[in-house]
């Protein structure tokens, strides 16, 4: 009998959770199925039309072609920068040093600004022509292009503002860096290794757990970037679908031109990129994560 | 003893500081344009702006079209509240669950659960529009609430992960002094998941107050917008972009994110530091 109140306590915490994933996950997982071979403006009922969506997809769609392209540059320029300058950062103030809850605010600050459409004047005043970052190139000698309207650079400062924004993915490396036992660089530093080899050697191995968490989850989130596309461009992913990111383009298929159906197709081919990057991203870590309590 | 100099950390606080300064560049920028006369923000580059004019605060502030701009400020703000409300009793009571009781397909659940971690929002975004949409919710702030009463994957982990770091044994002398399962959530495990529990809060806020996307989605009442969605009037209304009200309401609309952040700092790091990412 006690065994039975157990359970009941067990799904009644647990009601308002259950209520939400069937709501608002499972019914919707399986209608969005459904609608990707459909065609639907919200205003008829959705009419089947068997893969035809796909079919455009795959072979009529350049629009969607550009969106891919870029959104690929996009996440493979963007991820590795914004961990390593995150991680370059948090390593930096994790010196134990006074002020350090002032500098992580500075740092933060930035990310702070997120959906603000000021970014977009903020970033011609950067990455324009004439922007400051032209003028620091220029004291190397450089004659920078203009970054936002040249179409071949205008993912860059795209790239650029994911960077910029880098105060969350920072706070978690600070807070795995926390974790290291201290003994651990005392062992070493007796033992006479540098401050490089300490870091190779310690630092490194013992945060890639927290190393694989944010590159997991950057990786996710970095696919479906709209925010930033959308304020940059003004919310038609322009120059010539340079920052056309491939949810800028779902969300103007979908609520722009109330093409439902071919937007949750969209949305399926999305998820199974992002699924299979995350399938990857778990298979390789077994080669390089590890966890010190020893757990595979 | 002589007091040496320490040029080893003072060089660091100006290495540290000065790159920091270098990445608020757009940001001082931004509130330097927030004070200089119209004629002035693209005019002059100096950050430091020669004639002072607050006449962009009184201006954004008024807001347009008979709406003030403090009307999308208490819009935001209480869908903050709301939704740390909802995030935080919704996802605590699910993490709860997780961690403490043993019932039936509780793997199954833990295991679906994390995986709406990694579901893009863009599968089940359009079934869920058409289901506001079909309730008539649509521009109404329903759609961005009730989903915060439902919990949220990644603060369940988040609190699943911190309470599993409580002692049992304290779940049992509860018991035996006669504690029920909500007796020994609110009384006991609630309190010292504080850390874990400020982090979502925190992060709720913060997140809520800076969402883009749904808001542009879900709202279009001029009543009923947000500052994200207030700030892109003063761009659409009559051609001519007011660049200084936009200006003026971002560096406002940072405020209340930068105190909180200031003051939750030392809370969230606690509690990303104790979520077990270290495996």
């Amino acid at each position: 009998m006690q065994k039975y109140k157990t359970y009941a306590a067990g799904y009644l915490f647990l009601l308002p959770w259950l209520l939400g994933f069937a709501l608002l996950y499972m019914g919707p997982i399986f209608a969005s199925l459904y609608l990707s071979f459909t065609s639907y403006d919200l205003l008829t009922a959705p009419k089947w039309i068997g893969w035809a969506n796909y079919r455009t997809m795959f072979t009529d769609d350049y629009r969607l072609a550009d969106s891919v392209n870029v959104t690929f540059q996009y996440v493979f320029l963007s991820v590795p920068f914004r961990l390593a300058f995150a991680l370059g950062l948090a390593l930096l103030l994790n010196q134990g040093m006074k002020l350090l809850g002032l500098y992580r605010t500075i740092y933060y600050i930035p990310s702070l600004l997120g959906g603000s459409v000021a970014i977009s004047v903020l970033w011609r005043q950067v990455f324009s022509k004439e922007g400051i970052f032209n003028d620091a190139l220029g004291l190397l000698g450089i004659s920078g292009p203009n970054w936002i309207a040249d179409p071949k650079y205008a993912i860059f400062s795209l790239v650029g503002l994911s960077v910029w924004q880098f105060g969350a993915v920072m706070i978690i490396f600070l807070a795995g860096l926390k974790q290291i036992p201290q003994e651990f660089y005392e062992a070493a530093t007796v033992d006479g290794a540098g401050a490089f080899r300490r870091f190779w050697r310690i630092t490194l191995p013992l945060l890639t757990p927290v190393i694989f968490f944010n590159l997991t989850i950057t990786l996710i989130q970095s696919f479906q970037t709209f925010t930033k596309a959308f304020i940059i461009s003004g919310g038609n992913g322009g120059p010539i679908n340079s920052t056309l990111l491939y949810s800028l383009y779902l969300y103007i298929k979908g609520f722009s031109f109330l093409e439902m159906g071919y937007a949750s197709a969209m949305a399926w081919l999305l998820l199974v990129i992002v699924a299979t990057m995350t399938a990857l991203m778990f298979l390789s870590s077994r080669y390089w994560v590890f966890y010190s309590d020893g757990r595979d | 003893m002589v007091a040496r100099f320490p040029v080893k950390s003072f060089l660091f606080h100006v290495l540290v500081l000065g790159f920091g300064l270098a990445m608020l560049y757009p940001v001082l920028w931004l509130i330097s344009a927030s004070f200089k006369p119209t004629t002035e923000i693209f005019t002059t580059s100096s950050l430091w702006p020669a004639n002072i004019t607050f006449e962009h605060y009184v201006n954004g502030w008024s807001g347009l079209r008979n709406v003030q701009f403090g009307r999308f400020f208490f819009n935001s703000f209480m869908l903050c509240v709301f939704a740390v409300i909802g995030t935080i009793i919704s996802s605590s009571l699910a993490a709860f669950a997780f961690a403490r009781i043993k019932f039936p397909l509780r793997g199954l659940f833990f295991a679906l659960m994390l995986g709406t971690i990694m579901l893009p929002g863009h599968v089940t975004l359009i079934p869920q529009y058409i289901i506001f949409h079909e309730v008539n919710w649509v521009d109404t702030f329903y759609p961005l609430l009730v989903p915060k009463f439902v919990g949220d994957a990644f603060y369940i982990f988040l609190i699943v992960q911190f309470i599993r770091g409580i002692p049992r044994e304290l779940d049992e002398s509860a018991k035996i002094d006669g504690c029920g399962w909500f007796m020994l959530y609110a009384r006991i495990i609630m309190p010292l998941a504080l850390p874990a529990l400020m982090t979502t809060a925190i992060f709720t806020f913060l997140a809520t107050w800076d969402d883009f996307f749904s808001q542009l989605i879900y709202l279009s009442d001029i009543k009923k917008l947000t500052v994200p969605l207030g700030l892109r009037l003063f761009l659409d209304s009559s051609g001519s972009s007011n660049w200084g009200a936009v200006f003026a309401m971002s560096v406002l609309s940072i405020i209340p994110s930068l105190v909180i952040f200031f003051l939750g700092q030392k809370y969230f790091t606690q509690g990303i530091a104790t979520t077990g990412l270290k495996g």
